[in-house]
């Protein structure tokens, strides 16, 4: 089993480690750097519940390698809230009782990030199709759309 | 006093956690020392177990154990009936067969574990499942009902002679007689198939015995954890204080996470008892689709005798039930079934027979609706076709059958699933029907719309149905409130928690009760150390029971903050009322306490305490309903069918419910939208599908698909108020309702856009495949090929 050194910034925090190449970046996030925000519901690219950002682009890192992510940038759900203070999103997500049982919602919240990173005012078809890859079962997927129209109507995720 | 926070939009405490990652889910526990187990699982879903050969597994590298059946000796039993069947039923018949923790000599359905293998990683663990050899020889499985009753059929428990696990009925009036009056008898053969719950978190499990400190701890993604305590310390001869489960934030349960035991809770426990160190599973979602209990399998012979004005004289329903492979969970899926075929109607006559089947599937147990929706499917679809026989509307038809508001308590004659008398405790039908139609617009819709649309070619239907759900059942819940010398209020219930806001909604009822602001009420659910009496959170009973529970735990403090209050002001309790954490004068506000202060003379440190009085601002109460509160409503909706794809767009939805009193309309409108959601995949997505040898064809996210953001729509909710006289707070469970009318609402609407086709749908789900095929069947009977 081979193991490689990768230097990868996460949340802003450069971090050294060495990974096996079998390693998945799911497992290295959970495993090696106690990020446990970001959730295994399916490994196998399905729910979208581990999706994290990668280098601004949302991934499901139970299908990313950790060996891969050497050099670039992670954004996880623990990186989303500055100082304490809760981003935009993740407040519009807490008045629009867009969260349930919260096991997908660190996935809706970095999709829903990446969306208006791409897209400061998407309709809400735009909406629906980023959220695609994401799938909730408690929600009905409405309250997450209204939070995030409310974040769009406000001039986009801070 | 006047209530500030129930019945508001309150946003839920516990969501800052759950948004930041820093909310506790089973398989974020990680122990020093934790190891990692993996199933091996059959591949057939009938075989015998020739012999299983594990030696080679044991001397990978890197595995501490190798389990099967045989290593378990005594303590292999079989798991503990988890719902007996009704006492009160004459003339029934019950077969009961549990669960076994690891199969010893038969298998009895797809993917039942044959051993567990634990190691130092799952990696290693799921490697040296490949070391096993199992000799399996195979049998054929039984899965079509019919087929599994007929002489000859293969046996999943062959000592029983045939698979019939359960057979009983229940009689109000005489049907017979009833159908000899009627005007018209609609009569179908109607099938409701198997679905999953399909919670986004799948099940896991951390066990881990201490021997230095006697204690075994179980995190559980369980909806139950104070059963599990005390049935796994009895299983494995443990004082129950030495044994505490945690259920901590749960991703979803659904019904599936009631379950006791599944057979990963006994092995992994009695695994952590032999080595020692902790042992942590979870459930890949593969193993979700095969080793986590299902439901909805139904093959109903149902009929309705009405007269021809559309009144019904009574309904008929036999049908078989699928139970799966074992019936642990007894009869509370058919008993829903039979009670929810009543729905709001008056049914003077009602038959009703069911006959539960053992199959090789997985065990059948509640999910989100657990045997209500087939009830209200089953029902709405036979005055559907009544209507259409008749010439009649379908609010209409409705409409002369609602029970009126007078009538009630109902005792409709037949014993529910918490074996008591099915009586409707209360209900105002009538509006939840005018709300719906009128919000959806119906008349319009119809007259106007519907006319136009189709003139220019398009399928669009319109539907309108109406269900009751029998919620809140006992036997009890409990709660302790405590005043911290902080001032901080801190709250314990016996319930888990799986996304339904209790946190924030049982909250209000104590910030209210103690007039504290909700902030400063912290509430611990679901962990056997901060209170283990009660039994879970199921059947729509969390806003009914518990919080009635926390609601009498709550006024007993407030009584107990009067009394020393009144002492220490030296003012009548008359006088005084709480707010802003204080106990104050009335009249003279400057003439106050702090909660928190007063608490510490509740438990002062020196000094002499008066006989007969309890230390601290603390009480424990509890609460047990009679019997049930029922829950009704009325949903609408209009779609639209592309018939060259078969895909249908759901353009508005409607969903008008009464719960009772509402504790916090955020969170209920929430319940009520995912509930839908789930009823919509019931309708026209999901579907378990098997072949011949009960192989599951299609265990993935991607195979079976549950509702995506594109598939549900917005939904409008709207609300009755018709308050349950059997608590005080008048709370009526909502978690269910949602799910419940959806899939006969869906066929209505469906056969209404295809109305020039003269569909009729009498099975559930449909998808875009099957509806190609039933229209295709439909235009051949037609042109009479």
């Amino acid at each position: 089993m081979s193991v490689h050194p990768i230097a990868v910034t996460i949340n802003g925090k450069a971090e050294y480690l060495e990974v096996p190449a079998h390693m998945t970046l799911l497992q290295m996030l959970r495993d090696r750097l106690a990020l446990t925000g970001t959730k295994n519901g399916c490994e196998a690219g399905e729910c979208g519940a581990c999706t994290v950002l990668l280098d601004g682009q949302p991934v499901n890192s139970c299908l990313v390698l950790a060996v891969e992510v050497d050099g670039r940038q992670v954004v996880t759900v623990e990186g989303l809230a500055q100082d304490g203070t809760l981003s935009g999103l993740q407040q519009a997500f807490i008045e629009h009782n867009a969260v349930q049982c919260g096991f997908c919602t660190p996935g809706m919240l970095i999709s829903s990030q990446a969306l208006l990173a791409r897209n400061p005012s998407p309709d809400e078809d735009a909406i629906k199709e980023a959220l695609l890859g994401n799938l909730c079962r408690c929600t009905g997927y409405g309250r997450i759309i209204q939070a995030i129209q409310d974040v769009a109507r406000g001039g986009g995720a801070s | 006093m006047s209530p500030k926070y129930v019945g508001q939009r309150i946003s839920r405490t516990e969501d800052p956690r759950l948004l930041t990652g820093q909310a506790l889910f089973v398989d974020d526990v990680n122990i020093p020392g934790m190891l990692h187990a993996a199933f091996l699982r059959s591949d057939y879903a009938h075989a015998r177990l020739n012999s299983i050969d594990v030696s080679a597994a044991r001397s990978r590298p890197g595995v501490i154990a190798v389990y099967t059946a045989q290593d378990m000796g005594d303590a292999w039993q079989h798991g503990p009936p988890l719902v007996i069947p009704p006492p009160t039923i004459q003339n029934m018949v019950f077969h009961t067969r549990t669960q076994v923790p690891l199969v010893k000599d038969k298998v009895r359905l797809i993917g039942e574990p044959l051993a567990v293998v634990i190691a130092e990683s799952r990696y290693i663990a799921e490697d040296a499942l490949e070391d096993i050899i199992a000799d399996l020889q195979p049998l054929e499985a039984v899965g079509d009902l019919e087929r599994a009753l007929r002489p000859g059929a293969p046996l999943v428990h062959e000592e029983l002679g045939s698979n019939l696990a359960a057979h009983f009925f229940q009689e109000k009036g005489n049907y017979k007689s009833a159908r000899q009056q009627a005007d018209l008898v609609i009569q179908k053969r109607i099938l409701i198939d198997r679905g999953i719950a399909a919670a986004m978190e799948n099940r896991g499990i951390v066990a881990h015995w201490d021997p230095k400190s006697q204690r075994l701890t179980l995190w559980d993604t369980t909806q139950s954890p104070i059963p599990i305590r005390n049935g796994l310390a009895g299983m494995f001869g443990l004082a129950e204080h030495q044994v505490r489960v945690i259920a901590p934030f749960v991703g979803g349960g659904f019904g599936p996470k009631i379950m006791m035991f599944y057979a990963e809770e006994m092995v992994l426990t009695w695994a952590t008892l032999q080595i020692g160190r902790p042992i942590k599973w979870i459930e890949d979602r593969r193993e979700n689709f095969y080793a986590t209990t299902q439901e909805r399998g139904q093959v109903h012979d149902a009929e309705m005798a009405l007269t021809s004005d559309g009144r019904i004289l009574g309904v008929r329903d036999s049908f078989l039930h699928d139970t799966g492979a074992y019936d642990p969970y007894g009869l509370t899926i058919p008993l829903n079934t039979q009670c929810h075929v009543l729905g709001p109607y008056d049914v003077p006559n009602y038959y009703a027979e069911t006959t539960v089947v053992f199959t090789n599937r997985m065990i059948a147990t509640p999910v989100r609706g657990a045997g209500r929706p087939q009830g209200v499917f089953v029902v709405e679809r036979l005055l559907d076709l009544a209507a259409r026989k008749l010439d009649m509307d379908r609010v209409e038809i409705r409409k002369r059958n609602l029970l009126p508001p007078d009538v009630f308590p109902y005792n409709n004659q037949i014993i529910d699933q918490a074996f008591a008398p099915l009586v409707l405790d209360s209900g105002n039908y009538l509006p939840l029907l005018e709300q719906a139609a009128t919000r959806i617009g119906y008349q319009p819709f119809i007259r106007e719309e519907q006319p136009r649309l189709r003139a220019e070619g398009k399928h669009v239907g319109i539907g309108v149905v109406m269900f009751i759900e029998t919620t809140g059942v006992g036997p009890y819940e409990g709660a302790r409130v405590t005043v911290e010398a902080s001032g901080r209020i801190s709250v314990a219930t016996g319930v888990g928690t799986q996304g339904q806001g209790h946190f924030t909604s049982f909250a209000q009822i104590v910030a209210d009760q103690l007039g504290v602001n909700i902030r400063d009420v912290e509430l611990v659910t679901g962990d056997t150390a901060e209170f283990h009496w009660g039994t879970g959170t199921f059947a729509s009973r969390g806003a009914v029971v518990a919080a009635n529970a926390i609601h009498a735990a709550a006024r007993a403090v407030r009584g107990k903050i009067l009394r020393l209050a009144s002492k220490v002001l030296e003012a009548p309790e008359e006088e005084l009322e709480l707010a802003d954490g204080q106990v104050r004068v009335a009249d003279m506000p400057e003439k106050s306490i702090s909660l928190g202060k007063l608490a510490v003379l509740a438990n002062p440190l020196r000094g002499a305490v008066q006989p007969g009085t309890e230390p601290g601002l603390e009480a424990t109460d509890y609460f047990g309903p009679q019997y049930g509160a029922t829950a009704a409503g009325a949903h609408a909706m209009i779609l639209e069918v592309d018939p060259e794809t078969m895909m249908v767009e759901i353009k508005r939805y409607v969903a008008v419910e009464d719960c009772g009193t509402v504790l916090n309309p955020l969170i209920l409108d929430g319940q009520v939208h995912g509930g839908v959601a789930l009823g919509i995949g019931n309708s026209y997505y999901e579907k378990l599908v098997f072949d011949d040898n009960g192989q599951l064809l299609n265990a993935s996210l991607a195979d079976y698909l549950i509702a995506a953001a594109t598939e549900v729509p917005r939904i409008e909710v709207g609300h009755g108020y018709t308050l349950s006289p059997l608590n005080p707070l008048g709370t009526k469970g909502a978690g269910e309702a949602g799910t419940l009318p959806v899939p006969a609402l869906f066929a209505q609407a469906l056969e209404d856009a295809l109305a020039d086709h003269r569909l009729e749908v009498v099975e559930m789900p449909l998808s875009p495949n099957r509806l190609f095929e039933l229209l295709q069947a439909a235009q051949e009977s037609a042109s009479g090929r």
